[in-house]
C-alpha cells in the first residue's frame, strides 16, 4: 500500500468502545468493525467471517482475537486470518490513535 | 448363592471399603457380603472431609464406593443401620432397624467415636464433633449464619476444622490445652511456627487454654469460659480432644476388649470367627488412627479369610500430613529429646522452613518438616528401613537431590528412587508398583493410576509425586492436563473451578483469573461466559454482570441468525395470550417490515429477520402491549409448556396452565448453567410433553408428580420421577428447588439430565425429597437471587442501556476515502 495515498478518517473516540468489545463503521455497502482489546489496542477488520460471513463485530473478543458468533471461528484482530485448523482471512484495515481518536487508514487498495 | 459362605461387616469406613476391595480381586465369588452401616450412605474417603468442609471439595467428590459399585460386587449395604447387638451362640447380628442377618465370617469395623470432654454445657446445640459428613454439614450449616466458632483441641483433627471454618468466612479460635499445637506429632519449635501460620490466617489460637464451661442461652451455644474467667463468644463449638476406639457392641458380645477391640496377628478377637478391623482394633497394646495401618490389616483379614492362616500383621510405624492448603507440614516416628539421641536442623527463616532429624545410632528414628515437605517420603523410607546414614551424614538434611555429588532436579530425584521406595504412604505402595501398573494397564492418566494401585487416592498428598512417576514412565505421552480441563486458558476443569470461586470468595473474571492462574491475559470464548455465569448464580448481589463475556445472543437479547439480523420472542406466559397481544405482534411486524413469523416449538410467538439498530424499537413497542423478554436466547429459563388443564378439558386433574404460568412467572430471568425448559401436563396423557423436559409436572387426582432430567434434543431421553407431592405451593417449591441445585452445581452448558446423571439421580431426590432443610435453602437461595435477576432486559434496552450495541460508531460516505 502507498503511503501517500492513505487516508486517516477519524471514526470517534476509544471510550465509544467498551473494552472486548468492538462496534461498527458503516462505510457504503460494507461494514468495518473496530475492536478494542483488554490492553486498549484497537483493530480494524471488515465485519465478515471468512467462513460463512458471520459478523465478527458481535463476536467475543479475547486476547489478540474474535470468536465468530456463528459458528465460532477464532479470526485474529491484527492480520484478520483463521486461526487454528481453519482457513481463510477477512480483510485489515490500518488503523491508530491519536489521542483518543481512532483513526481509521482507508487507502485505494 | 447358598454354597457361598456368608461374612458380614459392621460398619462401612474406610478400612472395611478397602479390605473387600482385595476381597475381590483375591476371591470375587467366595463370599456372601451383607455390610451394616451406622451413616445413611456409602463409603466415602474421611480423609477429605476437610477440603469439603473448607469447600474445596464436594461430598460427590470423595465417594469412595457408589451404589453402582456394591450392585456390581452383589453386596448387600444396609445404610442407616447400626448393629446393636451379636449373638455369638445363633452366629447373627442384629441392627437396632429390627434386621437380622446370620454369618459365618464377620468384622467389626466400628472405627471410633469422637471424645466429648463432659464440660458443663457439652451437650447444648451447636457443640459438634467432627468425624464424619454429617457433622461437616452441620458445621456448614452453622457457619452461614456467621459468628465465631471456637474449637477445642489443637491437633491435627481440630487444625483442619479450624482452617476449614475459617475459609467459611467465620471467625476461628482454637484452644489448645498444651503449650504448643500438635505436640504430640510436633517438637516445639515446628509446632510454633505452625501456630504463626494459623495466625496468618486469620486464626486465634490460644495455648495452654483449659476450658472451664460452654456458655448457653436458650438451649444453644453462645460462648465459652476458660479456667482464668476469659469468656469467649461463640456460635459453634467444635470438640476435638481426641478419639476413642468404638469397642462397646464387642464388649456387649463379651469379646475380649482393652482400649480397643483386641485382635491377635491374624487379626481375629477372641472369637475366631470374629475379626477386628480399623480403628476400634487394638493389636500388640496398639490403637491406630489414620489409614495405612488400617489397610494393612485389611490386607491380612483377607489372606485368612481366604485360607492363607500364615498371614500375619505386625504393627506399623505411622507418618502424618496435615492437609491444610498452604500450609506443609510433615511427620514421623519418635522425636522427644533423650541422652542416647542426636538431632540434624535447618532452620530458613525467610524461606520459613524447618527441618529436624533425630537419630539413634546413626539411623533415623523421627523426622519433622515444616515449609518444605518434598523429602518426607524418602526420609520415611530410611526410618522403616533403618538404613545406616553414616554415609551421607552431612547433606542427609538438605534431602534426597543432594545425596551423590550435583543436586538433581525434582523429576531426576523421584527418577533415582529405588523400585521399592514407598511413594503413597496411606496405602502403602511403593513406585514399582506404580510404574510396573502404568506399562502393564497401559494407563495415561493419574485417574487410572488411582483406581488400578490406589495411589494418591486416599490424602492425595502424593499426587505430585504419582504424576512425576507417570511422566517418568509415559514421556511426552503423559498429558496431566488430561482432566478435561475448562478450556485452553486453565489446567482446571468446571468443577474445579466452581468450587474454588466459592471457597476463595472470588468475585470478578480478572480475580478467577488471577488466583486460578489463568494462561492467557483475558480468557477465550469459551471460559468467559462460563466463569460470567459461575459468577452471577454465586454472587447474585455483588458480582457485577460482565457482558463483554455473553454470547452475543445474551448481550443484545435476541437471537443472531444466519444473515447477521435478529429474532425476537417475547414471553406468552405459558403459552397463553390474547387478542390485544396477538394485535401488537401484528402492528409491530407491519411496523417494522418484519419478513418473518412463526409459531416456535415452545408454544410461543417468534419474529424473525430483524435488523439490530430496530431491536429496541420493536422492543418498544412490544412493551406498550405489556410484553417482556421471552429469553429465547438465554441459558436460562426458556418456556413452561402448559396444556388447558381442568380449564377446559375433560379429562384434566389440576390447573396445569396455572401452575404453569405461576412457575414461568416466578422463575423468568434466571440464569442457568445451560438452557431450562419445563412442561405441565394436566393428567398422564401429557399434551404438553412434560416426560422429556428438562423439569415436567404430571398432574393426578391426588397431587403432583415431578419430573427431570428429560431431553428431547441432540440426545432424547424420557424423565426420571423426582417423587409426588399434593399441593401446588409443593410443587413450586419442589421444583425451585430442585432448579437452584442444577444452578450451583451444573458445568457451564451442561443440561440437566446430563448434570443429574454426573451427581447421580438418587442424590437429587435425596437432597430435594428427603431433605426438607436442604430443599428450603436452596428455594430461598433461588427467590435472593430472582431479587436482582427478575429485570426486563428488554424495557431497560429501551430505557437507554448498552446504547452502544445498536447503533454504528460511525457512518462514513463513500467520498471521504477517495
Ligand atoms: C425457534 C425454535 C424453533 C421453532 O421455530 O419452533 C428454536 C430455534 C432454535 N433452536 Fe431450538 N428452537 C425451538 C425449540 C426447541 C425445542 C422444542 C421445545 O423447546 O419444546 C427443542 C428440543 C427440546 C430440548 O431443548 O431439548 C430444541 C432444541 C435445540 C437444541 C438442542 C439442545 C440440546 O441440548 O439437545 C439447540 C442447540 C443448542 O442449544 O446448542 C437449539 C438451538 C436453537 C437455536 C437457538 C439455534 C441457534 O443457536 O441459533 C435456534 C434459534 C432460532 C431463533 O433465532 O429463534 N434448539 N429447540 C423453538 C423456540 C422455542 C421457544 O419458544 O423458545
Ligand atoms: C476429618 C478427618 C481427617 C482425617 N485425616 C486423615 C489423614 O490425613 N490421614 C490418615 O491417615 N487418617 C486421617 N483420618 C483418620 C482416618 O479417617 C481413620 O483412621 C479411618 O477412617 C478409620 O477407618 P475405620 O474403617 O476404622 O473407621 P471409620 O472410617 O470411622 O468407619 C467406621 C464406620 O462404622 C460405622 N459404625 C460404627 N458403629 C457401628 C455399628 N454398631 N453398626 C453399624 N455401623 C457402625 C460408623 O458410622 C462409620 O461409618 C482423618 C479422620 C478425620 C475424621
Ligand atoms: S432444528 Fe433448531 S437449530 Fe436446527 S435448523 Fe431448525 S431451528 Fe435451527
Ligand atoms: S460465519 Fe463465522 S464461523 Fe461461521
Amino acid at each position: 500500500m502507498n503511503a501517500l495515498t492513505q487516508t486517516w478518517v477519524s471514526v470517534g473516540s476509544i471510550e465509544d468502545i467498551p473494552r472486548r468489545g468492538s462496534r461498527c463503521v458503516d462505510y457504503g455497502e460494507m461494514t468495518i468493525a473496530i475492536f478494542r482489546t483488554i490492553d486498549d489496542r484497537v483493530f480494524a477488520l471488515e465485519d465478515k467471517c471468512p467462513h460463512k460471513n458471520g459478523p465478527l463485530s458481535q463476536g467475543i473478543v479475547h486476547d489478540g482475537c474474535v470468536t465468530c458468533p456463528l459458528h465460532n471461528w477464532v479470526i485474529s484482530l491484527e492480520t484478520g486470518e483463521a486461526q487454528g485448523a481453519d482457513e481463510g482471512e477477512t480483510r485489515a484495515f490500518p488503523i491508530r490513535l491519536d489521542d483518543d481518536q481512532i483513526m481509521l487508514g482507508l487507502g485505494k487498495s | 448363592m447358598s454354597d457361598k459362605q456368608k461374612l458380614v461387616v459392621i460398619g462401612n469406613g474406610m478400612a472395611p471399603g478397602r479390605m473387600l476391595e482385595y476381597l475381590f480381586e483375591r476371591a470375587p465369588d467366595a463370599f456372601e457380603v451383607t455390610i451394616f452401616n451406622a451413616e445413611p450412605r456409602v463409603n466415602y474417603n474421611r480423609l477429605m472431609l476437610s477440603p469439603v468442609l473448607s469447600g474445596e471439595k464436594a461430598y460427590e467428590d470423595i465417594i469412595t464406593h457408589d451404589d453402582d459399585w456394591y450392585k456390581t460386587h452383589g453386596v448387600t449395604l444396609h445404610k442407616s443401620a447400626r448393629i446393636s447387638s451379636i449373638d455369638r451362640a445363633a452366629k447373627t447380628v442384629t441392627s437396632d432397624s429390627g434386621i437380622t442377618v446370620s454369618y459365618d465370617q464377620l468384622v467389626i469395623a466400628t472405627g471410633s467415636n469422637p471424645f466429648i470432654i463432659p464440660l458443663p454445657g457439652h451437650d447444648l446445640d451447636g457443640v459438634l464433633t467432627y468425624r464424619d459428613l454429617d457433622d461437616v454439614e452441620r458445621m456448614i450449616s452453622v457457619a452461614k449464619t456467621g459468628g465465631r466458632a471456637v474449637v477445642i483441641g489443637g491437633g491435627l483433627l481440630g487444625l483442619e476444622a479450624a482452617a476449614g471454618l475459617r475459609r467459611q468466612g467465620m471467625d476461628v479460635t482454637v484452644l489448645h490445652l498444651m503449650p504448643t499445637l500438635m505436640e504430640r506429632q510436633l517438637d516445639p519449635a515446628a509446632g510454633y511456627l505452625l501456630e504463626k501460620a494459623f495466625q496468618d490466617l486469620h486464626i486465634q489460637v490460644l495455648t495452654e487454654a483449659s476450658t472451664k464451661q460452654i456458655l448457653g442461652y436458650d438451649g444453644k451455644v453462645v460462648g465459652v469460659e476458660l479456667a482464668d474467667g476469659t469468656r469467649i463468644d461463640a456460635a459453634m463449638v467444635v470438640m476435638a480432644v481426641g478419639i476413642r476406639p468404638s469397642a462397646e457392641l464387642a464388649k456387649l458380645a463379651q469379646l475380649e476388649t482393652g482400649r480397643g477391640v483386641i485382635v491377635s496377628d491374624a487379626m481375629r478377637t477372641s472369637d475366631p470367627d470374629i475379626f477386628a478391623l480399623g480403628e476400634c482394633a487394638e493389636h500388640r497394646g496398639q490403637c491406630y488412627g489414620l489409614v495405612a495401618p488400617l489397610y494393612e490389616m485389611g490386607k491380612v483379614i483377607v489372606e485368612q479369610l481366604t485360607g492363607n492362616n500364615a498371614a500375619a500383621y505386625t504393627g506399623s510405624v505411622t507418618a502424618t500430613k496435615l492437609k491444610v492448603t498452604g500450609i506443609d507440614l510433615y511427620s514421623a516416628g519418635d522425636f522427644a529429646e533423650a541422652d542416647d539421641r542426636e538431632e540434624i536442623v535447618l532452620r530458613d527463616a525467610a524461606a520459613g522452613v524447618y527441618k529436624r532429624l533425630v537419630l539413634k545410632e546413626n539411623r533415623i528414628i523421627g523426622a519433622v518438616l515444616y515449609g518444605e515437605t518434598a523429602d518426607g517420603p524418602w526420609f520415611f523410607d530410611l526410618l522403616k528401613k533403618q538404613t545406616d546414614i553414616s554415609d551421607m551424614r552431612e547433606m542427609l538434611i538438605f534431602g534426597q537431590a543432594y545425596q551423590g555429588g550435583a543436586p538433581l532436579d525434582p523429576s531426576a530425584a523421584v527418577a533415582a528412587l529405588p523400585d521399592d521406595a514407598e511413594i503413597c504412604g496411606c496405602n502403602g505402595i511403593c513406585k514399582g508398583a506404580i510404574t510396573g501398573t502404568i506399562v502393564s494397564k497401559n494407563l495415561t492418566d493419574l485417574d487410572g493410576v488411582r483406581a488400578h494401585t490406589k495411589a494418591s487416592a486416599s490424602c492425595g498428598t502424593c499426587t505430585g509425586l504419582v504424576e512425576q512417576l507417570l511422566s517418568l514412565t509415559l514421556g511426552d505421552s503423559y498429558d496431566p492436563a488430561a482432566v478435561t480441563p475448562m478450556c485452553g486458558c486453565t489446567d482446571l476443569g468446571h468443577n474445579d473451578v466452581r468450587r474454588l470461586i466459592v471457597a476463595k470468595g472470588l468475585k470478578s473474571i480478572p480475580a478467577v483469573m488471577q488466583e486460578l492462574e489463568w494462561t492467557t491475559s483475558c480468557g477465550c470464548a469459551k471460559c468467559r461466559p462460563a466463569l460470567n455465569y459461575y459468577l452471577v448464580c454465586d454472587w447474585p448481589d455483588e458480582y457485577a454482570d460482565d457482558y463483554q463475556s455473553r454470547f452475543i445472543n445474551e448481550r443484545v437479547h435476541a437471537n443472531i441468525q444466519k444473515d447477521g439480523t435478529y429474532s425476537v420472542v417475547p414471553r406468552m406466559w405459558g403459552g397463553m395470550t390474547s387478542s390485544t397481544e396477538l394485535r401488537a405482534i401484528a402492528d409491530v411486524v407491519d411496523k417494522f417490515d418484519i419478513p418473518a413469523v412463526k409459531c416456535t416449538g415452545g408454544q410461543r410467538i417468534d419474529m424473525l429477520g430483524i435488523k439490530k439498530e430496530d431491536l429496541p424499537a420493536v422492543w418498544a413497542d412490544l412493551g406498550k402491549a405489556g410484553f417482556v423478554s421471552g429469553q429465547a436466547y438465554a441459558k436460562g429459563l426458556r418456556t413452561v409448556k402448559t396444556c388447558v388443564g381442568t380449564d377446559w378439558c375433560r379429562f384434566g386433574t389440576q390447573d396445569s396452565t396455572g401452575l404453569g404460568i405461576r412457575i414461568e412467572k416466578f422463575m423468568w430471568g434466571s440464569w442457568t448453567p445451560a438452557k431450562l425448559k419445563m412442561a405441565v401436563s394436566g393428567c398422564p396423557r401429557n399434551c404438553s410433553e412434560a416426560t422429556c423436559k428438562d423439569i415436567g409436572i404430571i398432574c393426578v387426582d391426588s397431587g403432583f408428580e415431578i419430573h427431570f432430567a428429560g431431553a428431547a434434543g441432540l440426545d432424547i431421553k424420557g424423565t426420571e420421577v423426582l417423587g409426588m407431592v399434593k399441593t401446588e405451593d409443593e410443587a413450586l417449591e419442589y421444583v425451585v428447588a430442585l432448579a437452584q441445585m442444577y444452578r450451583e452445581q451444573g458445568h457451564y452448558l451442561e443440561r440437566i439430565y446430563k448434570w443429574a446423571k454426573r451427581v447421580g439421580f438418587d442424590e437429587v431426590r435425596r437432597q430435594i425429597m428427603d431433605e426438607p432443610a436442604k430443599r428450603k435453602a436452596y428455594f430461598e437461595r433461588f427467590v435472593f437471587s430472582q431479587k436482582f435477576a427478575q429485570i426486563d432486559p428488554w424495557s431497560e434496552r429501551v430505557s437507554g442501556k448498552d446504547k452502544h450495541e445498536f447503533n454504528p460508531m460511525a457512518i462514513l460516505q463513500l467520498e471521504a476515502a477517495e
